[in-house]
């Protein structure tokens, strides 16, 4: 432990500005847990972005129009431009990204298990944006406000774009719903099978959290995972009544005293099953972001090659 | 090269959001060359008409105060209330000045 008077002081201005709400700059000085915590937590985010490419990709040369496909094709660049705002501001903690990418890639760091589960039908992108994105703004609104000024600026400009998934995938919902009885069947198949995956975002219960109160205390994390999971419930019960679909909980109920939903109990053995690699598609995720890396590999030489070609003429010109 | 070990050096964004206005750092790329952060850039920050103009320069070329120099460098002036027009009451007669 460093108890250095210079550290000491430092430390004091730290914890004033954590205080005050005000928030933290890359080159401050900042605890080791501070800057650990937030590396991983920035990199996982990050990592779950451009893994979420991967479900929605899937319907990208099948969406039901062009229209649709257009709309599918900028959102699923928005997630990569999602995780590269996300990169850039774990890069301000003083970890390259091409290091965040191998601790993906090795498996070290984790990227949100939601992104494990297949897209079998059109509706699932409509239930992904919906639910997931939903469940994600629920998640990634009170990060704007984080005590880290990258992150939280990067959430500010995430939530703005966020905020057209879930509209987008809401209206593909109601369009289905309000379709053939097969085109209904579809979206309700799509709810029961993105439900409980989309509560379980929020992570385990609070009782189980195991960074929970250091969070809290440095201004990373502002709500607890039942509070935000209880508001995501209160506002998508109504959002599936109005589409006239059935939330796949028998015991779903609103409880007039509290003013709230109440759900019926989650299977977290599944969900932790998913989270250590056995969800029904951790590998081929995986092994679909490692392929692209590698062969994206002739792509990053030649603009490598065509740099130095145009420096090497550049300077030439120049002699 | 290693597979793809890319070792792109970092570029600072900035965006002028509309023309009577000051560029505004938005964020980073990595690029190889000042071209290429350029299009990156406009992919990665000008997606929903965001700007009107666009600046990429060096991360490494920046020069910035060290924040635990923030006392001698900016403290300085917070004595100086002076420089400020509110620091000066004059009677209410004097309406707008």
């Amino acid at each position: 432990m460093d108890t250095a008077p210079e550290t000491d002081a430092r430390r004091e201005h730290f914890d004033a500005l954590i205080d005050a709400d005000d928030r933290i700059e890359p080159r401050d000085w900042m605890p080791d847990e501070y800057r650990k915590t937030l590396v991983r937590q920035i990199a996982q985010h990050a990592h779950s972005e451009i893994i979420g490419m991967q479900p929605e990709g899937n319907w990208l040369t099948r969406a039901p129009s062009l229209r649709r496909k257009a709309i599918l094709t900028a959102k699923v660049q928005d997630e990569a431009g999602h995780g590269l705002y996300l990169y850039g501001a774990a890069e301000t903690l003083g970890i390259p990204r091409e290091e965040l990418l191998e601790r993906l890639h090795n498996g070290r760091q984790k990227y949100s298990s939601i992104f494990n589960y297949p897209t079998l039908t059109w509706a699932d992108v409509g239930a992904i944006g919906w639910l997931v994105d939903g469940a994600a703004i629920m998640n990634q609104v009170p990060l704007c406000r984080c005590s880290y000024g990258p992150y939280a600026r990067a959430m500010i400009r995430i939530c703005k774009e966020e905020s057209f998934h879930q509209r987008q995938g809401f209206q593909i919902m109601l369009t289905l719903a309000e379709g053939t009885d097969e085109q209904r069947a579809m979206a309700q198949d799509a709810l029961d099978r993105w439900w409980w995956p989309s509560i379980m975002m929020f992570g385990p219960p609070d009782a189980e959290s195991v960074h929970g109160d250091q969070n809290m205390r440095w201004g990373i994390k502002r709500f607890g995972n039942d509070e935000l999971r209880q508001k995501f419930i209160d506002a998508t019960v109504p959002q599936a009544d109005l589409l006239g679909l059935t939330i796949p909980d028998p015991d779903l109920h609103y409880d007039d005293a509290a003013g709230h939903y109440v759900h019926g109990e989650i299977d977290w053995d599944h969900f932790w099953e998913v989270v250590k690699g056995d969800g029904p598609c951790n590998r081929e995720r995986m092994s679909t972001r490692v392929g692209a890396h590698e062969t994206g590999t002739w792509v990053r030489e030649a603009a490598t090659a065509y740099a130095d070609k145009h420096a090497a003429r550049a300077a030439e010109a120049a002699a | 090269m290693s597979a793809g070990r890319a070792d792109w050096p970092l570029w600072e964004v900035f965006v002028r959001a509309r023309r009577g206005v000051s560029h505004v750092h938005v964020g980073t790329v990595h690029a190889p060359d000042a071209e290429l952060a350029l299009q990156n850039a406009r992919d990665l920050f000008t997606r929903r008409s965001e700007g009107v103009s666009l600046w990429v320069v060096r991360s490494s070329d920046i020069t910035a105060s060290d924040p635990d120099d923030r006392g001698e460098m900016f403290e300085p002036a917070e004595d100086k209330t002076f420089r400020h027009p509110t620091d000066f009451e004059l009677p209410d007669e004097v309406a707008n000045m």
